[in-house]
């Protein structure tokens, strides 16, 4: 039933969408114009294409993202079956999530959380 | 207290036995209802929220507001969203065309879907998972997606800055939203919505977590705030740097659906912090006043859930008109130097308190 439901969900957000860009499509005016076409920049010709190589600076924030994200994923099934390891499994987590903050602590050394 | 199954009930007997229907048809009647239901909760809840943000802000900043469009500028949101889709959609020359129209689904399938998976009243909930807060976590996730695609598709200077700060902020505030929801699954001893609403009907989790709770709550707050790309945290559409950031090349109802999920995404964080942490739609209990807990069973539970909600939402546009905007790098310093590391320590005083009391 609830795998149902989340499809029943997901085709309304998709009928939303279709149904409002089509209502959009047939009651706005429309017209065409070199200029329209244009990126928005600041009013004169806009210079060079925007796909090129960007410097990430936030490349490093991705990987820990990731490290981190996989651990939430290991503490959730520990978080809904607490009651059940009782204190072995608190200790297992505590040395896990100390051994996960050593690794922070090694990227914040290594300057990985500063901006350059 | 009013419980919304005796209607879905009804309507299930009413189509099965009054009309005589197959378990097919009845099953696809009920599910094309519930899709304009949400379709409908989604569009009002949208429209309210944009006049009360505009009336809020004003007030914050000493202006009227909206007051020329119907009493007190009540109809003002509707003549916005006509004239909205009045506007020309303007096709871009140089954009990837494919990818720029798919940006905006994936935005609203990832705010409807996490949308139709709130507890609205006793027995109003459609997407119950046993897995309910992972469930909302992956799919509100769905949106940065999109965010990512607007601003890469565009072909804009702007936009593309703009996603990539997004992608840079929603990717590191959700561990810190992920954590502190972890701290209340820690003490429901579930994932699943329904069971965390009635595990606080003796009193909900804020109050009986004590102050790893009211942590936890302080830090969803922030972290949902984030999230949302409003107030001090809104780098991604900074006007004065970015025009309007990731969704600069969008107009007309295309730049409306972002607008929408946007604003539906403020209410959802809202809605999953009442529910987790202030009780759904359960009423205020406190524990040995019979008569205190009676009166307040009296009270719909719609009005409650709704009621918390507005109380998040007013928390979160007062923060967002009050203070001003960060830098990049202190963004994302005060999360993983910060937001995080309490967030962790957080979670374990939790898991010992659990363990040991």
């Amino acid at each position: 039933m609830n795998e149902a439901l989340f499809l029943v969900a997901l085709i309304t957000a998709i009928v939303m969408v279709v149904g409002a860009l089509v209502i959009a499509l047939l009651i706005s005016p429309s017209t065409t114009n070199s200029q329209k076409g244009e990126p928005y920049e600041c009013g004169i010709p806009t210079r060079g294409n925007s796909w090129l190589p960007f410097k990430v600076g936030y490349y490093l924030f991705a990987i820990l993202f990731l490290m981190f994200d996989v651990e939430a994923v290991f503490l959730f099934p520990w978080a809904v079956a607490l009651e059940a390891v009782g204190v072995q499994g608190l200790v297992t987590v505590i040395i896990f999530i100390f051994i996960l903050g050593l690794g922070l602590a090694y990227a914040w050394k290594k300057g990985a959380l500063e901006w350059k | 207290m009013f419980d919304f199954s005796v209607v879905t009930t009804w309507i299930d007997e009413l189509l099965r036995v009054t009309l005589g229907l197959n378990n097919f048809w009845t099953l696809f009647i009920e599910f094309i209802l519930i899709g304009v239901v949400l379709l409908a909760v989604y569009a009002i809840i949208a429209l309210i929220l944009i006049y009360v943000e505009r009336k809020i802000c004003a007030f914050f900043q000493c202006r009227i507001g909206p007051n020329r469009v119907g009493k007190w500028g009540l109809i003002q949101p509707i003549a916005d969203m006509i004239k909205i889709l009045l506007k020309e959609i303007i096709t871009l020359k140089n954009n990837d065309k494919f990818l720029f129209y798919l940006a905006p689904f994936f935005v609203i399938v990832g705010s409807i879907l996490t949308f139709a998976a709130l507890p609205f009243g006793l027995g109003l909930h459609a997407v119950d998972f046993n897995v309910g807060i992972v469930y909302i976590l992956a799919v509100s996730s769905l949106g940065i997606i999109g965010i990512l695609l607007a601003g890469w598709s565009s072909n804009n200077k702007y936009t593309l800055i703009g996603a990539m700060r997004s992608g840079s902020q929603l990717v590191s505030y959700e561990l810190s939203a992920a954590l502190s929801l972890m701290t209340i699954v820690v003490m429901a001893g579930s994932m699943q919505i329904s069971t965390i609403v009635e595990e606080q009907s003796d009193m909900w989790f804020i109050f009986k977590g004590n102050i790893p709770a009211i942590v936890a709550f302080v830090i969803y707050m922030i972290a949902g705030h984030a999230e949302t790309n409003r107030g001090p945290f809104d780098l991604p559409e900074a006007e004065s740097e970015l025009t309007a950031g990731y969704h600069t090349e969008y107009s007309g109802i295309s730049f409306g659906l972002f607008y929408v999920a946007e604003y539906l995404n403020l209410f959802i964080t809202s809605a999953i912090a009442a529910t987790v942490f202030l009780g759904g739609w359960m009423p205020l209990h406190i524990p040995g006043l019979d008569g205190f807990n009676a009166v307040m069973d009296y009270i719909p539970s719609v009005i409650w859930f709704f009621g918390k909600a507005a109380f998040c939402v007013f928390l979160q546009m007062w923060v967002r008109w009050t203070f001003p905007r960060l830098r990049i790098d202190q963004l994302l310093k005060f999360e993983w130097k910060i937001l995080m590391p309490i967030a962790l320590v957080n979670l374990l005083v939790m898991a010992v308190c659990v363990v040991v009391f």
